[in-house]
């Protein structure tokens, strides 16, 4: 007797696929597991981590804001391929808060991450205009231009940078501040990109044209989810400043740019979770392949291609798709 | 009717590199009249209604709309005033189910603006929208994704989308193409509606039997000049349309 897997949400999914009747324990807990385990993941891996993953997890979620920062601007139509441009403004923003005006770093944090986006989005304003490639090309260039501006000018202590900038007050206030920014920029960003506002700014990506024939400036738009996706990233930039207890030419390294794409990639763009759970994955397999030396990058690399051409929809697409995928065993004569 | 027409083309002439889309086209529209726009491919009638829309600036001349230049004016401001298109091409969110997709619109300014600052319940409005042009309410097109439905539907989307701004100008463009015999007779009713509800309609159209039995007017282009215009069976029968048309000398 053979056997085959055989479908059984397929009638439900064709007249509605969200719809779930929340009658018993069991259904409830469908639909919270998958929100509930990440959420409680987070807020207590600090608890149960050492000193050296500690570190990691800070950096985890350090790149999955980034990662989610390029999401939202992916989802907006923008590609940008300079994540560094926000983080470094982010970064360097905070620092001179903090070390040239003497202000607390908790007050430099958000001010920092706002005039970061500020900057960010003036910076990239006039290119709002180019799609595609050209637009990436553009964010591309810029913090490779600023690394080359703080050097020339040696404004902001040049090339060696500011040091010894103030250290947030403990370390459990930076790994709960950075956890619970994920976590709020994680679900409030999900849910934006969910609502009306979030159509249009998928719309804009899927056929611009069109919505500017629906009288909306997409421009407008495009500003807005610039701003909102470079203060996330100046936000995280400017945590890690005060984390590292230095900025300077660093903060606009490749690595900020490229590794956030890697993440969102590999995790499944366009749904912000998939940023995150790229995240999770990559940035801790960074820290293990450590070990093995040399041949660290050329694994990390391997492991990348694997990935995009086993899984091009991305890890949380798939688990998604099977997650909400009924089957059942059935006898084949 | 009241001071002048409600829009009108004043010498518009549009260069493409070396070629001459449009040249010298001047056309009038009237309150409530629908006006048909022909001529053979590529005669210049979808860049007439891009210069018209804002998607392409004019090199000179000018498009006036309730006595004001619009010509000039970015394409979503254009639409803030009253008037919006539908594209030959359907332009759908293929992602999106249909109903989703008339959100967009819905969430322009000119929608809020129009009933009185408040936005409302969107997707009740885009399934009343939808029910209008003709999507059965009890059969669930509404909510199948654009990618698969049928063209006539997708055209019929595309129609609301540019009712949903409450437009006082509709410019249909090639709406009937690629269309049935059967869709067209149902999408018909639907344009004479918009028509008693007072809208300025311009519709392009190679399907000219539809199309004369609802314009009031047509104009015909060839090489992006108005070489006739009146109405529609004095016009077909000049020989100037007849050689446009056929090639040859009547």
């Amino acid at each position: 007797m053979e056997r085959r897997k055989e479908r059984i949400d397929r009638g439900i999914k064709v007249r509605a696929g969200d719809v779930f009747a929340l009658c018993s324990w069991r259904e409830m807990l469908y639909l919270l597991a998958p929100r509930l385990i990440p959420v409680l993941g987070f807020l207590l891996l600090p608890l149960i981590l050492d000193n050296y993953w500690q570190k990691v997890l800070l950096s985890v979620a350090a790149f999955a804001l980034l990662a989610i920062s390029w999401d939202i601007l992916a989802q907006s139509g923008m590609i940008s391929l300079g994540q560094a441009l926000f983080f470094g403004l982010g970064a360097y923003c905070s620092g001179v808060l903090t070390h040239v005006f003497g202000w607390p770093p908790l007050l430099a944090l958000p001010v920092a991450a706002l005039l970061g986006g500020l900057l960010s989005t003036l910076c990239l304003l006039p290119v709002l205009r180019l799609r595609g490639v050209y637009f990436s090309m553009v964010t591309l260039i810029i913090p490779l231009m600023l690394v080359r501006v703080v050097e020339a000018t040696k404004i902001f202590g040049g090339t060696e940078g500011l040091s010894g900038i103030a250290p947030l007050p403990s370390k459990w206030i930076e790994l709960y501040l950075i956890v619970g920014a994920l976590l709020a920029a994680l679900f409030g960003f999900r849910r934006m990109l969910d609502s009306d506002y979030g159509l249009v700014l998928k719309a804009i990506k899927d056929n611009d044209r069109s919505v500017i024939n629906a009288g909306i400036n997409i421009y407008w738009f495009k500003a807005q989810a610039l701003f909102i996706a470079s203060s996330l990233a100046a936000l995280t930039g400017a945590f890690m400043t005060h984390v590292y207890m230095f900025v300077g030419m660093p903060v606009f390294a490749l690595d900020y740019s490229i590794l956030p794409i890697a993440a969102a990639v590999v995790g499944g763009p366009g749904t912000l979770a998939g940023a995150t759970v790229g995240a999770v994955i990559l940035v801790p397999l960074s820290e293990v392949l450590r070990g093995i030396g040399g041949l660290r990058i050329v694994f990390y690399g391997l492991f990348l291609v694997v990935f995009i051409v086993a899984l091009p929809e991305g890890i949380f697409h798939y688990i998604q798709r099977k997650y909400h995928q009924f089957e059942r065993w059935v006898e084949v004569q | 009717m009241g001071a002048g027409p409600l829009l009108a083309l004043k010498a518009l002439y549009k260069n493409f590199g070396g070629i001459l889309a449009i040249n010298d086209l001047s056309f009038e529209l009237a309150q409530g009249e629908l006006l048909g726009l022909i001529g053979p491919n590529g005669s210049g009638k979808t860049t007439a209604v891009n210069l018209i829309t804002g998607f392409v600036k004019p090199s000179s001349g000018a498009v006036v709309y309730r006595g004001r230049t619009i010509s000039g004016l970015p394409p979503y401001a254009i639409v803030r005033l009253g008037i919006s298109r539908t594209f030959q091409m359907v332009k759908p969110f293929y992602q999106l189910p249909a109903y989703k997709n008339m959100i967009i619109p819905l969430c322009s300014p000119r929608v809020k603006q129009m009933a009185g600052g408040r936005y409302g319940d969107r997707d009740a409005v885009a399934l009343d929208l939808l029910e209008e042009v003709g999507f059965e309410r009890d059969a669930q097109v509404a909510y199948k994704s654009a990618a698969v439905l049928p063209q006539g539907y997708l055209k019929r989307l595309e129609l609301a989308k540019a009712i949903a701004l409450k437009p006082d100008v509709v410019i249909l463009d090639e709406l009937f193409s690629g269309l049935s015999l059967a869709e067209v007779a149902s999408i018909v009713p639907i344009i004479e509606r918009l028509r008693q509800e007072g809208k300025s309609i311009i519709m392009i159209e190679h399907r000219l039997k539809e199309l004369f039995r609802i314009a009031d007017r047509v104009v015909v282009l060839n090489f992006g000049q108005k070489i006739a215009e009146g109405r529609a069976e004095a016009v077909m029968a000049s020989d100037a349309v007849k050689k446009a048309y056929l090639g040859v000398e009547a």
